[in-house]
């Protein structure tokens, strides 16, 4: 017996589960057309005019991922496809909800919920194109400084002339005519796959030479070169374009996945006290830093009312929604500043109550061990790295604007991932899903079917050296 | 990398562990918080537009809402709205709630805990919320007299009244004047609303004051009670003990004499205890302040109610006090209720009901009984002692004994009752030079068997400084307001 066939026999044999994705996708769209039915019996008494058109391109957009996902990937995980279909199903129907009471109080407000329908249909297209084009997602390993620099260029396009645009205090915005584009959520995935690929080439160097104290092994001060050009990075998106929660997202997944490549945790000490030295500085430095702290301290402070006035609106919709919510249609979200956006996880603890917010946390944490369960798995140190890298990001994400809306931490503006308008955001998320996929396709395939050497008689093996 | 992967499955689980245990503080423990804070518009939009329970006075509503056609459903209305505005409250968009409105708004609101049970048959029948219905303890009747005692002094007069139970301690009528009325702040038409609540605010007679219990005036000789409780009860007093009397009493420290009014019988060297209350000697209770010593009369303040608040049913009591450290005239003129004493009309109600009730002072409330909207009994307030012993049974017999006398013989004759025994006591408290005096008056009837006692305050700058007096202007209502309980 070789030992690669040995490997196949002990290993645990995947089953395809494509019948229980299919299932399970059903059920997700049921309540996310269910969802949309709620909400116009809640705002208007009756089921939407168009229900049988959005419920069908809804359908059709998650049935046609299954299809694709049936034949480009058949032994992808089952699970992760129909949770996204349910999220973004529920943000949609938020979001419609949200515009209703908009346009009942101004016929001319401006509405939401077609933009991000055709925003996921274009989600749903470059998931597609990920799944038929990549057919092994080791081949993004010969893309790693690309992606790199294109992170790079993508993170520094906000801060250039024209193009760079600043909104609410933030400057993370490009616009070209009348797109608008957030370049860091697409930065996120590219910065995932640049680290991965880098650590893969580099975790030996990072790994082995260090030197102990007090019990855990820290690394040689030459090799922080890249932990502090990282920090730096970090630091600059928060000096520049002032956005907190992408500082700290990044930092936070570079940190991460040198921990994993290395299995040191002396990185995380020194990661994370290099963090804190940031976190400290940008409070000295920066008045939103401070302000949102404050804010987050002393919310219902006189001091405070401007800087806290969304987050206490956020906490009183949370708290009107009680154990079961209000109601689809039955709350009153508008009254929360970006109720549809950043604060669309406190619109939905209003009217799904604290019920609702729960399974919304319970997919994201399922997406999140699916993402790990698939690193576990996985049978290349890129892959695996990539994948963990997909799931703490997405985790980090979560709790960061999950644990701001909910005063856990600080506020800081990132999107609630599927649920809150926004393409860009959108958009790379459907991509992580489509990686994901096709690294457990990988992870959880049947090792081929490969003839042992020495079964072979008609081929002689020479011994060259 | 499988064991950092396993770590960092953890530390996911610890993120995600965190957002939910934040999530459930949040929208369960800390909700209730939350949803009554002031500033919350979505629980005030909804509390508004929910049919808020009545407030009850003698089996019929003083405060109900009624349906509406506008956007909130329901309108507050206040029946008799001057008469009750310092019971009820008012209920108000934009200003919150005063009164029983807000001391029993989470039963009047249904968001009480104990209406559980409705909200949720409500919710599962689709039908909104409805609030329950507090009753009050208050007697219609003793409430009319009190406000037409109190509308027919002159208009420009600021006065109160307080009646108690003795043996309970329930407010059988609380008025105040001048007072306002509260349909004019819980009307849906913010900006009248505002502009209602901007006059009523600032005007100087101050109609929301509710002078009954949320401002403190000198209580002249009413303050005597006190001092005459401290003396029975120290041993060295019974009520035929000889005390000064004459025109007036030489004050230590000072070039300054004490003197008796004139007119009043204070004999001409030495009378009994019982004479100086009849006719309200300051020589006589001005010595027994200098003999008795500051401390002894302030615990016995103490002990009827001073320096405490004790009314929960009604927001914003104030507390009564007595000089911390008056020197020796000082301490002479805080025994005849002048100086730096000073009390709510409610303290002198407490004290004058402690004496009828035997010495044992039964804490005030207004709220009788609480219901469900379906009218079931969901809490009825037990009368609860509030001070077992400011007096002994027999120095309560001895001061009651001393008010009969006051009122047959003495100064209170106005607040005579035919067929009843009346025990009372006047009060003309001093205030600057140029103002009228405060007039008080303290009763309680039947002597033998109290059911009814009485404080009023009266200042009516309208009446000749000469002729304002307990017995003149205070007496006349409190007997009103006592006849309304007796004869029923």
């Amino acid at each position: 017996m070789s030992a690669i066939s040995a490997m196949r026999d002990r290993a645990f044999t995947h089953r395809r589960r494509r019948g229980a994705e299919l299932f399970l996708l059903v059920i997700s769209l049921v309540v996310g057309i269910g969802a949309y039915a709620a909400v116009g019996l809640g705002v208007e008494g009756t089921v939407p005019a168009d229900i049988v058109g959005y419920g069908g391109w809804l359908a059709a957009l998650c049935i046609g991922c299954h299809v694709v996902v049936r034949y480009t990937a058949p032994y992808a995980d089952p699970v992760l496809l129909p949770i996204v279909a349910a999220l973004n199903g529920i943000g949609l129907a938020m979001i419609h909800r949200i515009d209703l009471a908009n346009l009942d109080a101004n016929p001319q407000a401006q509405t939401f919920a077609r933009d991000q329908l055709v925003w996921m249909t274009l989600g749903v297209v470059l998931f597609v194109v990920v799944m038929v084009v990549l057919r092994d997602h080791r081949r993004l390993q010969s893309l790693t400084y690309t992606c790199g620099l294109a992170a790079i260029v993508l993170l520094v396009l906000p801060l250039l002339p024209v193009i760079g645009t600043q909104i609410n205090g933030a400057r993370i915005w490009i616009r070209v005519g009348p797109l608008g584009f957030q370049p860091g959520e697409v930065a996120k995935v590219l910065l995932v796959i640049f680290f991965a690929g880098y650590l893969v080439l580099h975790r030996d160097a990072l790994a082995l030479a260090g030197r102990r104290f007090a019990g855990i092994d820290f690394p040689r001060g030459r090799d922080l070169g890249p932990i502090l050009a990282m920090w730096l990075v970090s630091l600059g998106i928060l000096v520049f374009q002032r956005d907190l929660g992408s500082s700290l997202l990044f930092f936070g997944l570079f940190l991460v996945m040198l921990y994993v490549a290395t299995e040191r945790p002396g990185w995380l000490v020194v990661g994370s006290a290099m963090f804190l030295v940031g976190a400290y500085l940008g409070y000295l430095a920066f008045g939103h830093v401070e302000r949102r702290v404050d804010a987050w301290l002393h919310p219902f402070s006189a001091a405070n009312a401007t800087n806290a006035y969304q987050i206490i609106q956020g906490m009183y919709g949370m708290a009107w929604g009680g154990l079961v919510g209000r109601g689809l249609g039955q709350g009153d979200p508008t009254l929360i500043p970006f109720s549809y956006s950043d604060f669309i996880m406190a619109s939905l603890g209003e009217e799904l109550g604290l019920t609702g917010v729960m399974a919304l946390l319970l997919l994201y944490g399922l997406i999140v061990e699916r993402a790990l369960r698939t690193a576990l798995v996985c049978r290349d140190a890129f892959g695996k790295l990539v994948a963990t890298g997909l799931g703490v990001v997405f985790a980090l994400q979560v709790f960061v604007v999950v644990g701001g809306v909910t005063k856990l931490i600080p506020l800081t503006g990132l999107t609630t991932p599927f649920l809150s308008y926004g393409g860009s955001s959108l958009v790379a998320n459907w991509v992580i899903i489509a990686l994901l996929l096709r690294i457990s396709d990988q992870a959880r395939r049947p090792l081929p079917e490969l003839t042992s050497p020495d079964e072979d008689d008609a081929t002689q093996v020479v011994k060259l050296s | 990398m499988n064991k950092p992967i396993r770590a960092m499955s953890i530390f996911c689980l610890v993120l995600f562990a965190a957002l939910l245990l934040n999530t459930t503080y949040l929208q369960y423990f800390d909700a209730d918080k939350l949803n009554s804070r002031s500033d919350n518009k979505r629980v005030r939009d909804a509390e508004f537009s929910r049919k808020r329970g009545a407030i009850v006075a003698g089996g019929s509503s003083v405060a109900e809402s009624v349906p509406t056609k506008d956007q909130y459903k329901y309108q507050r209305v206040y029946k008799q709205p001057r008469k009750y505005a310092q019971l009820t409250g008012y209920y108000s968009y934009i200003y919150g709630r005063s009164g029983v409105e807000q001391s029993q708004n989470e039963i009047l609101s249904g968001a009480d805990p104990r209406l559980f049970v409705n909200r949720v048959v409500d919710m599962l029948g689709n039908a909104q919320p409805k609030g329950g219905s507090v009753s009050l303890t208050v007697n219609p009747k003793a409430q009319n007299a009190a406000y037409d005692g109190l509308r027919g002094l002159g208009r420009d007069a600021q006065a109160a009244v307080v009646a108690l139970e003795p043996s309970t301690g329930k407010v059988l009528a609380m008025a105040s004047t001048p007072s306002y009325n509260p349909n004019l702040l819980a009307g849906h038409k913010f900006s009248e609303v505002q502009r209602n609540y901007e006059r009523l605010s600032k005007a100087k007679s101050q109609p929301m004051l509710n002078r009954a219990i949320q401002d403190t005036y000198p209580p002249g000789s009413t303050f005597k009670l006190v001092t005459a409780a401290a003396a029975l009860s120290s041993g060295q007093y019974t009520p035929n003990t000889k005390v000064a009397g004459g025109t007036s009493l030489d004050l230590p420290q000072t070039t300054v004499n004490l003197p008796n009014e004139p007119g009043l019988d204070c004999g001409t060297t030495r009378i009994t205890l019982t004479q100086a209350l009849e006719n309200s000697c300051n020589t006589a209770f001005g010595e027994i302040g200098l003999k008795l010593g500051d401390a002894a009369l302030r615990e016995q303040a103490e002990k009827f109610g001073f320096d405490q608040t004790y009314l929960e049913d009604l927001p914003g009591q104030v507390k009564s006090r007595f000089p911390a450290n008056p020197d020796l005239p000082q301490t002479a003129l805080s025994a005849i209720g002048q100086y730096d004493v000073a009390a709510t009309p409610l303290q002198m109600a407490v004290v004058t009901a402690g004496i009828a009730n035997g010495g044992t002072v039964m804490r005030p409330y207004v709220v009788d009984e609480v219901r469900a909207p379906d009218l079931s009994v969901l809490d009825k307030t037990n009368p609860e002692a509030f001070r077992s012993n400011a007096v002994s049974s027999s120095v309560a017999r001895e001061l009651t004994q001393m008010m009969i006398s006051v009122v047959d013989n003495g100064t209170a004759r106005t607040a005579q009752i035919p067929n009843v025994k009346v025990a009372g006591k006047t009060g003309t408290a001093q205030r600057g030079p140029d103002q009228p005096p405060y007039a008080w008056f303290v009763s309680f009837a039947p002597a033998d068997d109290p059911k009814v006692a009485v404080a009023v305050f009266v200042d009516d700058p309208s009446v000749p400084r000469g002729e304002i007096s307990g017995s003149g202007v205070a007496a006349p209502i409190a007997k009103k307001v006592m006849e309304a309980v007796i004869n029923k």
